[in-house]
């Protein structure tokens, strides 16, 4: 550690000698992120497979499929998707995306592995509470796994689960899978609940002397805001989920109001308000479209600085801007609802809060570009990522303008345009997010790099496929398509719109870009074990503390010995310096000094 | 066909040939190219209006198209500007260049300028579409259903299909009895047929109206979410176990027009469609009076 100024000299624990403890149920939070990421990597297959079999449905509705027919006979006999397993396919694509990969790797596992280390910190600060988020993480995954094989199949109501579709049973097919996946979601909404409670103590309370919150890389500063809004929205989809749960099988009536008629059999429930589930579930479902899009800013703005060789362009802004979209992100959730029914003069207040939060968004990608700007970049893999985050975020967030108004709601809701912004917003902009960590942060943790050419070659192929598949997407919302319709003939303005030859092109795009994923897959485990070793503690001259530890880091990360912080975490290309970059760590003798000496 | 073609040729060369010239590294130069080709190709079918909605029916619809017309102009130029900015970065700063990275913190200046031209354009846009949204949700939230000079209809969503109610003669609704639905009997919604209100009601599967008249639509369902949607008449609202939607519109150009759900509803869902016929006044009356001689 030649790089550290000076440091404190703390209690060292020792590393646990059996394999269990060290490697599975671990208190080390750099294991447990790494878990987190590899449940993530896996969760990620499952949904690209099921969303694959989405747009083969889509666009070759009376093929068979080898292999699934005998995976579910009922579902899919002889391999033919029946309309009911498409939605399944549907629901179970949206939920494994939205929690086990989008919400975990993003926070749990990079947040987890990083955070620690960036703030200078043995640990995190409750490490037998993170041990237990995982697991109970891993629970949820396996509960939601069971919904494909129970009786009934998975759930049809998609990943929002409206209710009287998602409370009774009559009106879908009758089975279990609805509750293994309420089950599922509730162990979720507990863990996540754990360790965000973790990430905030460990950010407020373990800090290394020297790092006051406003010399915080922007990656802890997303994962400290991600966590308050876990923290607070997560509890609230606990609650519905339970009372869901008590109305599909305690005869409650939460979500079901009286003088319901399906196959001519009167209901017999009364009292509850299909609305307030929307309500409950917005005010998880907004703040969760932030906290899987959230860290994915921090890490671009990280990266965009560190091979842009550039401070940050207006740091303070970016964390203020950060704080706004996490604030205002729990006061927008009715625009999910603007066609529900609710009242409309609601509906125009949540509009105006909704486009208040583009401003924010606004500053970030200006702010982005202005790092860029005047820079002298290097284009390895994370940046290239990096970058294509920005594109996909702005044109995202750009549609999202469109959505935020009622009055254009009107026309949008409940169509492909919906679908097109929200994959490329929360799914693929947050995935370029977490492309752009595993590749930079990967030589850290493993101590040998991703391919760099296997990863150029991927990201290619990703930026052009993902904008392939979901580009069109907005035309088909012009037609306008509506979402979640198991085939797409039948509808007489869509035949004459020419929507088939759309979703040709979409399913087309859509395979090519899913099988780019292999070389991702094949990269990830063939660096795993030969990529190039990485010798140095910081191969990419960047200035936060996890490129001051050792390669991979040694079990309690600064080994007894906790540097101090002396300067902000965007110090490249400071004038008058020896190097283009200053560490946390340095003092301002050695980054000035050293000059002088050589 | 020539044109393109020759665009194409025109475009390839150019990616050939040059980064040699201008001494780039391809990298970069591709990102640049890339970012800036994604956006124009995004772009285009917009503008040409490639695919595109089909055309409204009502004054509302016509003014739902404004709103929808303003947004594209204000995030296009925004999308078009935040892209050419990027690759332009990308492009330039992405030179290998011997002098180091220009050192700054930011800028407030700047910064003052995106928050506020944000701020005025993205919100200065919510209070633009005010009138269509108004026009469209608040009057009827504001009057009592059923007002005199208009014809009212009755839309209720069912598994999976549409089931539309006119007041008949007597320009009232008789009052439904759960107990009395039965969809092989040809009673879906329960009317009860020994009510003088409810005697002459005519239930049918497809919705017929006049043209250039007021039309109040009440939205309820039986069982589950549905969505009601009318693609040339720009309005959408859910119909709710328990709440009844209410939806105003005044086509003024004959024709059919499909009504297909917008709500997932279960298993059929993608089969759930009626279609809503706009006629002439005497047509209109005519089919009325045609539904209701089957009530005979």
């Amino acid at each position: 550690m030649n790089e550290v100024a000076e440091y404190v000299e703390v209690h060292r624990h020792p590393e646990p000698k059996s394999f269990i403890s060290r490697w599975i149920f671990s208190l080390d939070h750099k294991v447990i992120g790494i878990q987190y990421v590899m449940l993530a990597v896996v969760a990620v297959f499952i949904g690209m497979a099921l969303s694959l079999l989405i747009r083969l449905r889509l666009v070759w509705p009376e093929q068979a499929v080898p292999l699934l027919g005998d995976l579910f006979p009922v579902g899919a006999p002889d391999g033919i998707m029946t309309p009911e397993f498409y939605l399944s396919m549907l629901t179970m694509h949206g939920t494994m995306m939205v929690f086990m990969v989008l919400t975990t790797a993003p926070q749990g596992g990079f947040g987890n592995y990083v955070l620690p280390i960036q703030i200078g910190a043995n640990d995190m600060a409750f490490p037998r509470l993170n041990m237990l988020s995982f697991w109970t993480t891993f629970l949820s995954f396996c509960a939601l796994m069971m919904a494909f094989f129970v009786e009934g199949g998975a759930p049809i109501s998609g990943w929002t689960a409206y209710p009287p579709l998602s409370a009774l049973d009559s009106a879908v097919i009758a089975g279990t899978g609805q509750d293994w996946w309420i089950i599922s979601i509730a162990l979720f909404c507990v863990a996540s609940l754990l360790g965000a409670l973790n990430f905030i103590v460990t950010t407020l309370e373990l800090r290394a002397k020297g790092l006051t919150m406003m010399r915080l890389p922007l990656t802890v500063w997303t994962w400290f805001v991600t966590a308050i809004l876990g923290l607070l929205a997560f509890g609230v989809l606990l609650a519905a989920g339970v009372l869901l749960l008590l109305d599909r099988n305690l005869g409650t009536s939460f979500f079901i109001p009286a003088g319901l008629v399906i196959n001519d059999q009167l209901i017999d429930r009364s009292g509850g308000s299909p609305i307030l589930w929307q309500h409950l579930f917005w005010f998880f479902g907004h703040p969760e479209v932030y906290i899987a899009i959230l860290p994915g800013m921090g890490v671009t703005s990280h990266i965009l600085a560190t091979f842009a060789r550039k401070p940050v362009f207006g740091y303070k802004v970016m964390v203020y801007a950060v704080a706004a979209i996490g604030g205002l992100g729990f006061v927008v959730w009715g625009h999910h609802m603007f066609m529900s029914g609710m009242s409309p003069y609601s509906a125009f207040v949540f509009s105006v809060l909704t486009m208040c939060i583009g401003v924010p968004s606004a500053i970030k990608t200006f702010n982005w570009i202005g790092t860029l700007w005047g820079g002298k970049i290097r284009f390895t893999s994370p940046m290239l990522y990096s970058v294509g985050f920005v594109s996909l975020f702005v044109t995202g967030g750009l549609s999202g303008i469109f959505l935020g108004q009622p009055t254009v709601d009107l026309f949008f809701h409940d169509t492909y345009f919906v679908v097109a912004h929200f994959h490329l917003i929360m799914g693929v902009a947050a995935i370029f997010g977490m492309f752009a960590g595993l590749t930079f942060w990967f030589p850290k943790m493993f101590g040998r790099f991703m391919n760099e050419g296997l990863s150029k070659v991927h990201f290619w192929l990703t930026f052009l496929g993902v904008y392939a598949i979901f580009g069109p997407m907005h035309y088909l919302g012009m037609l306008p398509h509506p979402r979640r319709y198991a085939e797409i003939t039948g509808v007489d303005y869509l035949a004459a719109g020419g929507s088939a030859e759309i979703h040709y092109f979409i399913t087309i795009a859509a395979m090519i870009t899913i099988t780019a994923q292999l070389i991702f897959l094949f990269n990830l485990v063939w660096s795993l074990f030969k990529g190039k070793v990485c010798s140095d503690d910081n191969p990419w001259e960047a200035t936060t503390l996890e490129w001051a530890v050792p390669t991979p880091p040694p079990y309690d990360n600064f080994a007894g010995k906790i540097p101090t912080v002396y300067r902000g975490a965007y110090d490249f290309s400071l004038p008058k310096a020896k190097r283009d970059y200053a560490m946390q760590c340095n003092s301002d003798d050695m980054v000035y000094q050293q000059a002088a000496g050589d | 066909m020539v044109l393109i073609v020759a665009l194409a040729i025109w475009l390839i060369c150019i990616l050939l040939v040059a980064p040699f010239v201008v001494k780039i590294r391809l990298t970069n130069f591709l990102l640049a190219v890339a970012i800036w080709l994604i956006c124009v190709a995004l772009t285009i079918p917009f503008v040409a209006k490639t695919w595109w909605m089909p055309d409204p029916i009502t004054d509302h619809a016509r003014l739902v198209d404004g709103q929808m017309a303003l947004t594209f102009v204000v995030t296009g130029v925004v999308f078009i500007l935040a892209h050419l900015a990027l690759g332009y970065a990308v492009l330039k700063f992405g030179r290998d260049r011997s002098e180091p990275a220009e050192y700054t913190t930011g800028n407030d200046r700047w910064e003052l300028l995106w928050t506020s031209a944000a701020t005025v354009l993205f919100v200065g846009l919510v209070f633009m579409g005010y009138t269509a949204w108004a026009e469209a949700r608040f009057a009827e939230a504001a009057t009592q259903p059923g007002s005199p000079d208009r014809e009212v209809v009755e839309v209720t969503g069912q598994q999976f299909v549409w089931n539309i109610r006119y007041p008949g003669p007597d320009g009232k609704f008789g009052p439904l009895d759960v107990n009395l639905i039965d969809d092989s009997l040809g009673n879906p919604l329960g009317v009860d047929r020994g009510n003088p209100d409810g005697k002459d009601d005519i239930v049918v599967p497809r919705m017929a109206v006049p043209v250039d008249k007021e039309i109040e639509v009440i939205l309820r369902t039986k069982d589950v979410l549905h969505n009601f949607f009318v693609p040339e008449l720009r309005l959408k609202l859910d119909t709710v176990p328990g709440i009844d939607g209410r939806l105003r519109f005044k086509p003024d150009k004959v024709g059919t027009y499909e009504i297909a759900c917008s709500e997932l509803c279960g298993l059929g869902h993608y089969k759930m469609r009626s279609y809503l016929d706009v006629m002439e006044q005497a047509d209109y009356e005519q089919w009325l009076a045609e539904q209701a001689s089957f009530l005979q």
